[in-house]
């Protein structure tokens, strides 16, 4: 599939007297296929606001290559515009406009026709709130109004920063519709959030970030196969078994903790081995299932940002490529 | 053309500009409106009512005079010592000549265009210019302040020419307020000075000095306004404006002057900006040194003097702008938005 977006080693170097040098993009990609719900995960300061401001020509990058519908932005930034649609970080307008004020003066900045303003309107359900005050508006509100905003251009690429904060349970349900209809009418879809949960269920594909490098990428799938950990519970059908099994597992070199009913077995490829293994030394299983894992277990791995017990972690405190965890003057994440 | 419309209507929309221009435009209405009821026709009867009362000044002089005389003459027949009240020879007490009381004191204001008119066009210029100078410093700082400078720029990434539609946008709205209201302003004035005044000797060469005048009042109005734009973008906030202008003004304008006067500086006015605004309205400011002696073939002493031109003024104008409105776009080209 062509790619709607590509990033190749990008990087943005922020300095300061007082903070020293911090590289909030340290040599980052990503690709986005089109037609692709594309999830864009990291951490607090990871640099993904960083990423999208940059794309979008709103940030000078120190480096790379970026394009958008195979163009070189941020140069070509004023062919591609009118088929980007974007939203960064939380919904800034003027406060004494209304609604539909607003979306009729970017409308008519951008040369789109006015009847688009009352279709998006109706699309992100702020139809009879149009005429009110946006300094009137819940956050959740001014939130459908940013998405309004970046889709009146009908754009193939839709950038959406955070797009379910502060909605509603009935709201971030309806994000996640609107979000799959527009993928299905051939949009792309570049989502950055923290409800991991959502990302999971609405996204084809992810990149995760962290302190400026991707750390993963490709489909959900495989993102989430390739750093599945092989964990497998086992029963027996006699509990009173189970400090044998464990003991033959141990010695065929099967990494396991043992608990009061069941054993609970990590890296394991293939669980047929674990079966034949207790069958040879007459134990007869009663139940052998992976333990699958989430999206969320697996960002907090690959960002080292799990919660600690006791432990207050910094915003710069997560993991890069590679697998060592990094802090200070030179680590990535300020600025972004 | 899809982008200078939409300012001007985001311009137009902002309850800011709205209320701002009314503003102006209220204390416009209220200095003609003021003008008009503390000036009087001069007919026959106002003439002649002043000459009765300088009649009455004048007898009444006499009478204090008369009065003087007489009890400086008792004094001196009871031998009072003269303790500097009166003179010696008391005969000196007289009455003021009755021409030195001159009717033209006691006759009611009046607005004589040809005289007054070029005067008003200074407050005009200043109302107008401090009301462009706001509204172009919030049109800019509030779109950045708020973020909607960042959505724009999402539409149209071009930096440079939003920002330049958005001074156009802001100074074509200037001007279709500032136009018209010099027209009422003119027609204003020459309605005052024909109810409540005189309108005699108003040549085409007054009307052409006239126009000129507001020519150069309109032409400040969209200087300052640029500066009030250039500021608050700048600083991406309205405030980097106003603050900007507090600071010029005192700590450019009157600790200068304060420091300059002490420091005996020839002409100290020459450095202060107001003079600069005055010269371009008024074409010439003449500057005075009193701690100098130019004599005259009379043996009189003249004050040394320095001329302050409209020119000088342009150039100062020209350069600010520039400098202001060149580091703004400067800005725009290279800063990040975040």
């Amino acid at each position: 599939m062509p790619a709607v977006l590509e990033i190749e080693g990008l990087r943005k170097t922020y300095k300061s007297r007082r903070r020293g040098t911090r590289n909030a993009l340290d040599g980052f990609n990503m690709r986005v296929e089109a037609g692709q719900v594309h999830g864009f995960l990291g951490p607090n300061g990871s640099g993904k606001t960083t990423t999208l401001r940059t794309l979008l020509g709103l940030i000078r990058p120190d480096g790379g290559r970026m394009t958008i519908l195979g163009h070189e932005v941020p140069d070509a930034l004023p062919v591609v515009a009118g088929q980007v649609g974007a939203i960064v970080e939380s919904p800034q307008f003027f406060p004494h406009f209304t609604a539909r004020d607003t979306l009729s003066l970017l409308a008519s900045a951008g040369d789109v026709p006015s009847n688009r303003v009352d279709e998006v309107l109706e699309l992100v359900g702020l139809r009879e709130r149009a005429g009110e005050r946006v300094k009137t508006y819940s956050l959740g509100m001014k939130q459908r109004l940013a998405v309004a905003s970046a889709l009146l251009k009908d754009p193939k690429l839709l950038i959406l920063d955070e797009p379910a904060n502060g909605l509603d349970p009935g709201g971030i349900r309806e994000m996640r519709t609107l979000t799959r209809n527009l993928a299905e009418s051939g949009m792309t879809v570049v989502l950055s959030s923290h409800i991991l949960g959502e990302i999971q269920l609405i996204c084809d594909s992810v990149t995760i970030i962290s302190l400026g490098r991707r750390v993963a990428f490709g489909p959900v799938d495989e993102v989430l196969a390739q750093h599945s950990s092989g964990a497998v519970r086992v029963r027996l059908e006699a509990v009173t078994d189970l400090p044998a099994a464990a003991d033959a597992l141990t010695r065929s070199g099967i990494r396991l903790t043992g608990h009061a009913d069941h054993l609970m077995l990590a890296g394991v490829d293939k669980p047929a081995v674990v079966t034949r293994l207790l069958a040879e030394q007459g134990l007869y299983v009663s139940e052998l299932s992976p333990v699958a894992v989430d999206l969320e277990s697996v960002f907090l791995e690959l960002t080292a940002t799990a919660p600690v017990p006791g432990q207050h972690r910094q915003v710069d405190q997560s993991l890069k490529v590679g697998g060592a965890e990094q802090s200070g003057a030179t680590g990535g994440g300020w600025g972004a | 053309m899809s982008l200078y419309r939409t300012e001007l209507r985001r311009l137009t929309k902002r309850r800011f500009t709205r209320y701002m221009t009314l503003l102006g435009l209220l204390v416009l209405l209220a200095v003609v409106v003021g003008t008009f009821l503390t000036n009087h026709k001069l007919d026959a009867g106002a003439i002649a009512q002043a000459e009765r009362q300088a009649d009455q000044q004048y007898e009444q002089q006499v009478r204090w005079s008369e009065q003087e005389r007489a009890a400086c003459e008792a004094a001196q027949a009871a031998g009072t010592p003269n303790d500097g009240r009166y003179p010696d020879d008391c005969s000196m007490i007289s009455a003021p000549p009755r021409e030195s009381i001159e009717t033209s004191w006691f006759l009611p204001s009046t607005f004589d265009f040809r005289e007054a008119f070029p005067e008003t066009l200074v407050p005009f210029a200043a109302i107008l210019a401090l009301v462009g100078f706001v509204i172009g410093a919030s049109f800019i700082g509030a779109e950045w302040s708020s973020g909607g400078m960042m959505n724009l720029l999402l539409w149209r990434p071009k930096r440079l020419t939003v920002l330049a539609t958005k001074l156009a946008a802001l100074l074509t709205g200037m001007l279709a307020v500032a136009l018209p209201a010099a027209v009422a302003w003119f027609a204003g004035f020459w309605l005052v000075a024909t109810f409540r005044g005189s309108t005699e000797k108003v040549t085409s060469g007054v009307w052409q000095s006239a126009g000129l005048t507001g020519l150069r009042a309109l032409l400040l109005v969209l200087v300052v306004s640029t500066l009030g734009f250039a500021l608050a973008s700048l600083g991406r906030h309205t405030a980097m404006a106003l603050g900007g202008v507090v600071a010029v003004a005192v700590v450019g304008q009157f600790g200068l002057g304060i420091l300059l006067d002490m420091a005996g500086v020839r002409f100290p006015e020459a450095w202060l900006l107001p003079t600069y605004a005055l010269a371009w309205m008024q074409k010439k400011v003449t500057l005075q040194n009193w701690d100098s002696c130019n004599a005259t073939v009379f043996g009189e002493c003249k004050p040394e003097t320095f001329d302050i031109t409209w020119q000088h003024s342009s150039v100062l104008l020209a350069v600010g702008v520039a400098v202001v409105l060149g580091s703004a776009l400067w800005m725009m080209r290279r800063r990040d938005i975040s």
